[in-house]
C-alpha cells in the first residue's frame, strides 16, 4: 500500500446523508482536471481525492480495484510495474486526474476501437447513491450477470447518479511491440482506407488523420507487428508513442486555438462531413475532432444526419460541455432514472445536460 | 421500495385474445393448452408453466400494439426468444401474455464498411457470423448453443461463450438497439456510432432479462476473421497444476482466444461422446487457443508449449492441422449433450469465480457431491472464471431434484463465499433468485426495484424474475451477511 491510502467511505456517505437532510446540493470534485468539461456548477464541494489507493491488484486474474480518489499516475504505474495497462489508454487532461473522474466523465484514448471503451473495462464498482446508501454493483470477475449492470450505467453519469468509492477493471498486457505508420493522404481516402484494414486481420491499435496524413499504430508481438508493418509499406513515424500521447491529451497543435471543441461520434465510415472548420478525425473515423465556430444546432444536426451526435467539448466559458439533446421519451427515461439513484436531487444536480435539456 | 406485483388482469382471456387478433393474425395469438405447450418452459425444463395466452407479433407495430394493450388492463408480459435460456427466464407467467419474438428472424443489413449487422431479436446467434462470412467478418460471442439460440436471448442474458476473455461479452458487441417500453413506446439506442449521448442505457439493457423492456433490433460489431487459430491440449495430473498453469499464461501477458478446463468426469463423458481423443486417464484437460496474424499465433503457441510443460503439464498436444483442432474444441462444446447421455438429466450451475480460488472451489464441490451422493462434472472458462459445475441426477427418482437443487445452492454459495457471483452468463432468472439474496444487500436489491420501477412502473414486464422481492428475501431465510450483521434483520420473517 503507498502512503496517503485512505478510505473515506463512511465519512463520504455521513456528508450526503447530511446534504440531503438538510436539503443541500453536493458537487463532487476530484483533481479538477475535467472542471473545463463538468463546468462550474452550485453546489457544496464533496472532495474525494482524500479516499484514494488500491485495494486489490491481481496481475494474474487481469483485474485492479482501486478507490475512486486515486490518480491515474499512480495507478498506471502500478500496473506497469506487471506490464500491464489500462486498455482504455484514458486521457487525463491534467496530473492529478483521478480514476473516479475518469469513469463518471467516460473518457477513451485512441486505442479505444480497437481495445474497448471506459465502460467496456469496468467490471464493479461500489458506490454512494442520493440516500447516502453505499452500494456494491458487479465484482472483480470478468463475467457477472447477477442484477442490473449498474456499474457500466456510472462510465460516463458524470456522478449524477451516484459517487463513485470504489472501480473494478480488466487491465490487459502492455504489448511486447509498437509501432506508429504515417501516410500522405487526404482525410475522405484515410477514412476508406482505415475502414478497409479494419476489416482485415491486422494488430491495429489507432488510426488518426490529421493535417494531411493518416496515422496507423500497429500493437502485438514483434513478429506480428513486424509482418503487418512489411505489408502496409508506410513510413515509420520516430516518436510514435508522443504523438499519440499529444492526441489523447488534445496538446497537438490541433488543439491549440480559442474555436470551440466539438467532438463528433459517428459510424467510422461516414465520409468527410461537410460543416465549416478544422477536423481531426480519430478512432478508425468515429470520433472526430471538430474547430468550429459554426451554431451547435447546425454541427448536432448534421451529425444526426450521419446517425451519430455531437458533443460541444470544451469552450472557453465556464459553463462545461454541451450535450446533444434527446429525444422526449429517453430523457424521460433519464429523468426517471435520476430520480431512482438520487431522489432529492442532491448529486451533481446540474452537471448532466440531457436530463437538462430536455426539461 | 419494492417493485409492484401485478393486480389480478381486469379482462377475461377470450376478450384480450379477441382484442389482440384486432391488429394480429388469428394463428399469431394461441390460447389452446395444446398450442401453448412448447412455450411452457426455456432451456431450464425443471421449471414449467402454461401461458395464459401467447402473442406471436410479426413486426414492430403489432407488439407494440401487444404491449399497450397490457398496459391498458394490468396485464404482465414476459418476452421469448429461441427459448433455449439456461435460468428460466422465460418462464411464462400464469396470468400473463407470452410475447415470442420468434417472427422477428431477419438480418436486417450486413454493413462490410462500418463493420456492423442490424438484425432483429431472432436471429440465431451462428446466423450472423454465416452473413458476415463473405465479407471476412464475423461475430465474435459464440455461446455453446450458438446453433440455436438467438441474438435476442443473447442480448437480454448478456450472453458470453468460449472466447469471452479476450473479444469480450455481448455488452461489448452491441452498439446499437431498439426497444420498447411496458407502454409500447419505441426507443432507439445508438447505432453504428462507438458510444451514444447520455446515461449507457445500452449496457443497462444489456443483460436485463427482459425486466425493464422489449428489444426489437439490435446492430452488433462484426470482426475481421483472425488469420489464423492455433490450439494445444495440455494434459494434468493434478488439478491445481492446471489452475496454476492459467494463471502462468496470463501472467506471461498472453490474452488466449480461448482458455477451458475440464475435470476427469466431463473428459470421459465427453470422450465417449464426441471422440475428440482426450486422455481419460488426465485429472483435467486445459484447451488454449491463440489467434491472430500468422507470425503472432506461430511465435505464441511454441511459448505456450514451452510454459505448460514447465508448469508441469504430462503432456502438450498441438493440434497439427484445422481438422484436429476443430475436433479438439468438439468436445468442449459438446459437453452438456455429452454430460446428458451419463445421466439421464443434469443440472447446470453458472457460478464465476476469481480464477485463484479454482482448487479451493473444485474440493469443495467435490465434499459437496460425496455428501450429497450426486456426480458433479465441471467444465470452465477458465480464462474468465466462469464455472459450469454439472450435477448429474435422474429427475424420477422421488426427490431427487430437489436434492440437486439443494446440492446447486450450496455451490452458489460457496462462489459468493470466495469473492465470486451466482451467475457468469446464464442470467438469474427464476432459477437462482433466491441465490440474490445472499449476494446483495437489501439496499442493492432495493436500488435495483428502483430501477425498473425507472422503465416500468407498474412492475408489468417478466415479474417475479431476476431480482427478489425484500419478503421473498426473507422468506428464504439465508441472507447476505456484512459485517457479521443481518441484511433484513428489520424484516419480518415468514
Amino acid at each position: 500500500m503507498a502512503t496517503g491510502d485512505q478510505d473515506k467511505s463512511n465519512e463520504l456517505a455521513e456528508a450526503v446523508k447530511t446534504a440531503v437532510k438538510n436539503r443541500a446540493r453536493l458537487t463532487i470534485t476530484g483533481g479538477g482536471t475535467k472542471r473545463f468539461y463538468a463546468g462550474d456548477v452550485e453546489g457544496d464541494a464533496l472532495d474525494v481525492t482524500g479516499h484514494r489507493g488500491i485495494v486489490t491488484y491481481e496481475p494474474t486474474e487481469l483485474i485492479v480495484t482501486a478507490r475512486a480518489g486515486t490518480t491515474l499516475r499512480e495507478l498506471e504505474a502500478a500496473l506497469a510495474e506487471k506490464g500491464q495497462m489500462l486498455a482504455f489508454e484514458p486521457p487525463w487532461f491534467g496530473e492529478a486526474a483521478t480514476l473516479g473522474g475518469t469513469i463518471a466523465c467516460g473518457f477513451s484514448g485512441p486505442r479505444r476501437p480497437y481495445a474497448g471503451s471506459a465502460r467496456d473495462f469496468v467490471l464493479g464498482t461500489r458506490i454512494i447513491n442520493g440516500r447516502g446508501e453505499i452500494l456494491h454493483f458487479g465484482g472483480e470477475v470478468m463475467k457477472n450477470v447477477a442484477g442490473y449492470d449498474v456499474s457500466r450505467l456510472m462510465v460516463g453519469a458524470l456522478g449524477s447518479l451516484g459517487v463513485l468509492l470504489e472501480v473494478s477493471l480488466k487491465v490487459l498486457p502492455i504489448p511486447a511491440k509498437e509501432t506508429t505508420l504515417w501516410f500522405e493522404m487526404p482525410a475522405n481516402k484515410a477514412i476508406d482506407v482505415i475502414n478497409a484494414l479494419g476489416a482485415q486481420p491486422l494488430p491495429l491499435s489507432a488510426a488518426c488523420h490529421l493535417g494531411d496524413k493518416l496515422y496507423i499504430r500497429l500493437s502485438g508481438s514483434e513478429l506480428g507487428v513486424q509482418a503487418a508493418r512489411d505489408k502496409l509499406n508506410g513510413k515509420t513515424l520516430d516518436k510514435g508513442n508522443d504523438f499519440w500521447h499529444d492526441i489523447r491529451e488534445h496538446r497537438s497543435r490541433f488543439f491549440q486555438d480559442a474555436a470551440p471543441l466539438w467532438r463528433l461520434s459517428v459510424p467510422p465510415a461516414t465520409p468527410a462531413i461537410n460543416l465549416p472548420g478544422k477536423w481531426l478525425h480519430d478512432w478508425g473515423g468515429a470520433q472526430r475532432w471538430l474547430k468550429s465556430e459554426a451554431p451547435a444546432k447546425e454541427i448536432q444536426e448534421k451529425a444526426e444526419s450521419v446517425d451519430g451526435y455531437a458533443t460541444l467539448f470544451r469552450r472557453s466559458s465556464r459553463h462545461g460541455a454541451q450535450f446533444h439533446p434527446l429525444p422526449k421519451q429517453l430523457s424521460e427515461l433519464h429523468r426517471n432514472l435520476k430520480r431512482a439513484f438520487d431522489p432529492d436531487g442532491t448529486l451533481n444536480r446540474e452537471l448532466f445536460s440531457p436530463v437538462q435539456s430536455a426539461a | 421500495m419494492s417493485t409492484p406485483q401485478p393486480t389480478l388482469p381486469s379482462v377475461s382471456r377470450e376478450s384480450l385474445a379477441h382484442q389482440l387478433r384486432e391488429k394480429l393474425p388469428r394463428n399469431a395469438v394461441l390460447t389452446d393448452a395444446e398450442d401453448m405447450r412448447p412455450y411452457e418452459c426455456d432451456g431450464l425444463s425443471a421449471y414449467r408453466r402454461l401461458p395464459w395466452i401467447v402473442a406471436l407479433p410479426e413486426d414492430i407495430a403489432q407488439a407494440s400494439y401487444v404491449l399497450k394493450l397490457c398496459a391498458s388492463h394490468n396485464i404482465p408480459v414476459v418476452a421469448r426468444g429461441a427459448g433455449t435460456g439456461l435460468s428460466g427466464g422465460a418462464l411464462p407467467h400464469e396470468a400473463g401474455v407470452l410475447l415470442s419474438l420468434s417472427k422477428f428472424n431477419k438480418i436486417l443489413e450486413v454493413d462490410p464498411v462500418n463493420r456492423t449487422a442490424t438484425v432483429q431479436p431472432g436471429v440465431r446467434n451462428l446466423a450472423i457470423s454465416e452473413a458476415a462470412s463473405p465479407h471476412g467478418l464475423y461475430y465474435a460471442p459464440d455461446p455453446s448453443s450458438q446453433l440455436a439460440c438467438s441474438i435476442g436471448g443473447n442480448v437480454a442474458e448478456n450472453s458470453g461463450g468460449v472466447h469471452c476473455l479476450k473479444y469480450g461479452l455481448t455488452v461489448h458487441n452491441v452498439t446499437g438497439m431498439k426497444f420498447m417500453t411496458m407502454d409500447g413506446e419505441l426507443i432507439q439506442l445508438g447505432g453504428k456510432a462507438l458510444d451514444i449521448p447520455g446515461y449507457d442505457l445500452l449496457a443497462l439493457m444489456t443483460g436485463s432479462e427482459g425486466m425493464l423492456g422489449v428489444m426489437v433490433e439490435f446492430t452488433v460489431k462484426l470482426l475481421p476473421k483472425p488469420e489464423r487459430a492455433q490450439v494445444v491440449l495440455a494434459v494434468f495430473d493434478e488439478i491445481e497444476k492446471a489452475g496454476d498453469a492459467v494463471a502462468a499464461i496470463i501472467a506471461q501477458g498472453f490474452v488466449p482466444a480461448g482458455l477451458e478446463m475440464m475435470d476427469k468426469l466431463a473428459i470421459k463423458a465427453t470422450e465417449e461422446y464426441a471422440k475428440a481423443g482426450y486422455p481419460l486417464d488426465a485429472e483435467a484437460i486445459l484447451l488454449c487457443e491463440l489467434d491472430g496474424t500468422a507470425e503472432e499465433v506461430s511465435e505464441g503457441i511454441a511459448e505456450i508449449r514451452t510454459l505448460l510443460l514447465k508448469q508441469g503439464a504430462a503432456e502438450v498436444r498441438t493440434a497439427k492441422d484445422e481438422a484436429e483442432r476443430l475436433r479438439m474444441w468438439a468436445g468442449r462444446k459438446a459437453a452438456f449433450p455429452a454430460v446428458g447421455r451419463l445421466s439421464p438429466d443434469y443440472y447446470c450451475m453458472d457460478g464465476t469465480i476469481p480464477r485463484k480460488h479454482l482448487a479451493k472451489v473444485l474440493t469443495r464441490i467435490g465434499e459437496l457431491s460425496k455428501e450429497y451422493g450426486l456426480a458433479v462434472a465441471n467444465v470452465f472458462h477458465a480464462g474468465d472464471g466462469n464455472l459450469h459445475p454439472l450435477i448429474l441426477y435422474n429427475a424420477n427418482n422421488e426427490g431427487e431434484l430437489e436434492k440437486t437443487e439443494a446440492l446447486g445452492s450450496k455451490i452458489l454459495e460457496f462462489c459468493i463465499a470466495v469473492g465470486g457471483t451466482v451467475t457468469g452468463e446464464h442470467g438469474v432468472g427464476i432459477e437462482k433468485i433466491n441465490q440474490m439474496c445472499l449476494q446483495f444487500s437489501k439496499g442493492e436489491i432495493e436500488q435495483f426495484h428502483a430501477l425498473k420501477a425507472a422503465f416500468d412502473p407498474h412492475g408489468l414486464l417478466n415479474p417475479g424474475k431476476a431480482v427478489p422481492t425484500l419478503s421473498r428475501c426473507a422468506e428464504f431465510g439465508r441472507m447476505h451477511v456484512h459485517s457479521g450483521k443481518l441484511a433484513y434483520s428489520d424484516l419480518e420473517r415468514f
